[in-house]
């Protein structure tokens, strides 16, 4: 079960709080039977002022106002869930609440400090981690494998990879990162990246209600995309992939877009003869909310972890459209402060607990946020020799015997 | 009231700094400017004080790259006008500041006279703060640095400052208004600003621009030579299990007496 296709961009982008009722989207959203599945669900429900059927509670009664004076839906870490669990197919986490979360975040009195400087950075450099846009592609130092800049070079290319920021800057993103260039040379993979052009795709600020920097973001890179030819983009970012899914084609986006783990699973009859190393590992996989509950990618990280000689897939309890959310998406990946400040659980911890109880050696993930979030969650639950976090391509490359490090 | 913030921009140590062929400046094609942070503190402070006091607030800034972005951010920020002074040199000494910017705010139409004038009191570029003081003492106004918080007495036409010096120590100020004041932190820390509300403001404000008759005055004091850091030595990396790394770490204490 997956919400995968039904879940198509067709009028999200015009709707707005003012005409929402008066929009087919709007009205579906006034069948809610008040049954509280989206609130009960919801992984921080239980610390927010207004869970999801609150909030439809008092858009039905005129008092959203109310709601935007409330700080507490920045606990909403965009995750799904509501929306995948509401009876009544109300698109909670693609309309109503990013719409709502504008409204707060503009009402808020106070930005907490963290999240401040990751959005003015994002803004300033194109990414949250503060780093200089000339220093996005130091990674390719780092590898052995021709990887075509297209800011140098702007042949026509068949995929355009959008490596985004955590993998193209975070150090353990960055092992991602080379596995793939060396898995895309290996599969004969014609592709080329935006080289130090690339910016934050953005997805992450439109989640929080930081509506205008999504749009100057996605402007930006839209722009970039129009001085290259391609046929399609592949990114391996979970949130990217969403952004140009669902968010982008409202601006004239209409390449076909992939990521990178369901587009190396559409290619495992090639892959799976050069993985040829036996890796003999318990994995459990976390779906990651993106790719699982939004698009319904739950077995193709999982064929491509069981194409692995030697490995053997276990589940967690809540696996697939019942994942707990690792507490990254929609600003919560620069939140965890001010969520400890609160007192509230940091939910990749509780996720962890569930990954180390099933035994496996390796917690397998493919949204670049979890490789740090887990394996701050291992250390500081003092798990971290029980149990590693690899992303699924870092496994991929492995199996393939190949030297990932240049 | 009516305050005016002074602002420059400074180089962005995100960006790695490199020397220029003269080998006694930076190389200004690799970099990129921001504002200086002790600016936006005394922006956020005029802010604050026209939240409490009503009036209005001018931004003037000496023109740069990237500077219409920053000024388009302080009107969305609250700032009622912004104003750019054209013509400054790429380089310019805090003396050549100061003179260019009292040359140029008379030039400004209905700015002086102002009540407060706020500025950072340093800016990283050269950690002179000394522009606030020339500028003060050319525009005939008192100045007090290094402050901390502001407070101000309309009526009396008075505004009492407070600064730390080291040592814990703390101290207040009285000083009659106008007055130009160097900021070195506001009340709070600056606010953040919507990118919406800075692009509904780059759509309908509009930054002023002036080309001061004076021209800056050349510079008292040269720079010789600039450089890079030199390492002198290295960080020794401890390596072992947990047990053996901590009883070389206490093994290290000892040997230096500081257990």
């Amino acid at each position: 079960m997956g919400l995968g296709n039904a879940m198509v961009n067709d009028t999200s982008c015009e709707i707005t709080l003012d005409n929402l009722l008066e929009m087919p989207e709007g009205r579906r959203i006034l069948t809610c039977i008040q049954c509280g599945m989206c609130a009960g669900t919801c992984p921080y429900g239980d610390v927010m002022d207004y869970p999801p059927r609150k909030i439809i509670n008092m858009l039905r009664a005129g008092l959203l106002e109310e709601v935007f004076a409330s700080a507490s839906l920045l606990s909403c870490v965009a995750c799904y869930t509501c929306e995948a669990k509401c009876p009544r197919d109300i698109r909670l986490t693609e309309v109503l609440l990013p719409l709502v979360k504008e409204q707060t975040f503009l009402n808020l009195t106070e930005v907490p400090p963290e999240l401040q400087s990751v959005l003015q950075d994002t803004l300033r450099y194109g990414n949250p981690m503060s780093e200089s846009p000339r220093k996005r592609t130091r990674w390719l130092r780092t590898t052995d494998v021709p990887v075509r800049d297209l800011s140098k070079d702007a042949a026509p290319v068949d995929v355009l990879w959008f490596v985004e920021c955590y993998p193209s800057y975070h150090p353990r993103g960055q092992d991602g990162t080379r596995a793939t260039a060396r898995l895309f040379q290996a599969l004969g993979i014609d592709f080329g990246i935006l080289g130090n052009e690339e910016k934050c795709a953005g997805e992450c600020a439109r989640l929080l209600g930081e509506a205008g920097l999504f749009d100057t973001l996605m402007d930006y890179n839209m722009a970039v995309f129009r001085n290259y030819e391609f046929r399609r983009i592949v990114t391996s970012g979970a949130h990217a992939y969403d952004a140009f899914r669902y968010q982008y084609p409202a601006v004239g986006f209409n390449y076909e877009v992939h990521h990178t783990t369901p587009f190396l699973a559409s290619h495992l009859d090639t892959l799976r003869p050069l993985l040829t190393k036996e890796l003999d590992l318990a994995v459990t996989y976390h779906d990651s909310c993106c790719l699982g509950r939004h698009n319904g990618f739950y077995e193709e990280p999982r064929a491509l972890l069981e194409a692995i000689p030697g490995v053997r897939l276990v589940e967690m309890p809540h696996n697939r459209i019942n994942a707990i959310c690792c507490g990254g998406g929609g600003g919560g990946m620069w939140l965890d402060t001010y969520f400890k400040e609160k007192g509230y659980e940091r939910l990749s911890d509780r996720r962890v607990e569930e990954a180390v109880a099933t035994g496996a050696d390796v917690l397998a993930v493919s949204c670049p946020y979890e490789v740090s979030r887990f394996e701050d969650s291992l250390k500081l639950l003092g798990h971290e020799d029980r149990m590693v976090v690899r992303d699924v391509t870092e496994l991929l490359g492995e199996a393939t015997g190949e030297p990932i490090e240049a | 009231m009516k305050i005016v913030v002074l602002l420059k921009m400074v180089p962005d140590v995100v960006e790695e700094l490199e020397l220029g062929p003269d080998g006694r400046s930076l190389d200004l094609e690799l970099l990129r400017l921001i504002i200086n942070e002790r600016d936006e503190h005394a922006l956020e402070q005029a802010l604050l004080l026209k939240e409490r006091h009503g009036g209005t607030v001018t931004v003037v800034a000496l023109d740069a790259p990237e500077i219409d972005d920053v000024l388009f951010t302080a009107l969305a920020r609250g700032v009622d006008r912004v104003v750019k002074i054209e013509g400054a040199p790429e380089t310019l000494t805090t003396h050549g500041a100061a003179s260019l910017l009292a040359g140029g705010l008379p030039d400004i139409p209905d700015l002086l006279p102002a009540d407060l004038l706020l500025t950072g009191c340093q800016a990283m570029d050269d950690l002179d703060a000394q522009t606030g003081p020339f500028l003060a003492q050319r525009l005939g106004l008192p100045y007090v640095g290094v402050i901390s918080g502001v407070e101000v007495d309309l009526e009396a036409q008075r505004a009492f400052v407070s600064k730390e010096y080291p040592g814990g120590m703390h101290g207040d100020f009285e000083v009659t208004l106008p007055a130009l004041l160097g900021i070195q932190a506001a009340a709070t820390a600056p606010r953040y600003v919507p990118v919406a509300k800075v692009r509904a403001a780059m759509q309908s404000g509009e930054v002023e621009a002036i080309s001061p008759s004076a021209q800056p005055e050349p510079p008292l004091v040269e720079v010789l030579k600039m450089m890079k850091l030199e390492a002198a030595g290295h960080a020794e990396m401890l390596e072992g299990s947990v047990e053996e790394v901590a009883g070389r770490v206490a093994e290290l204490l000892g040997e230096r007496g500081l257990l």
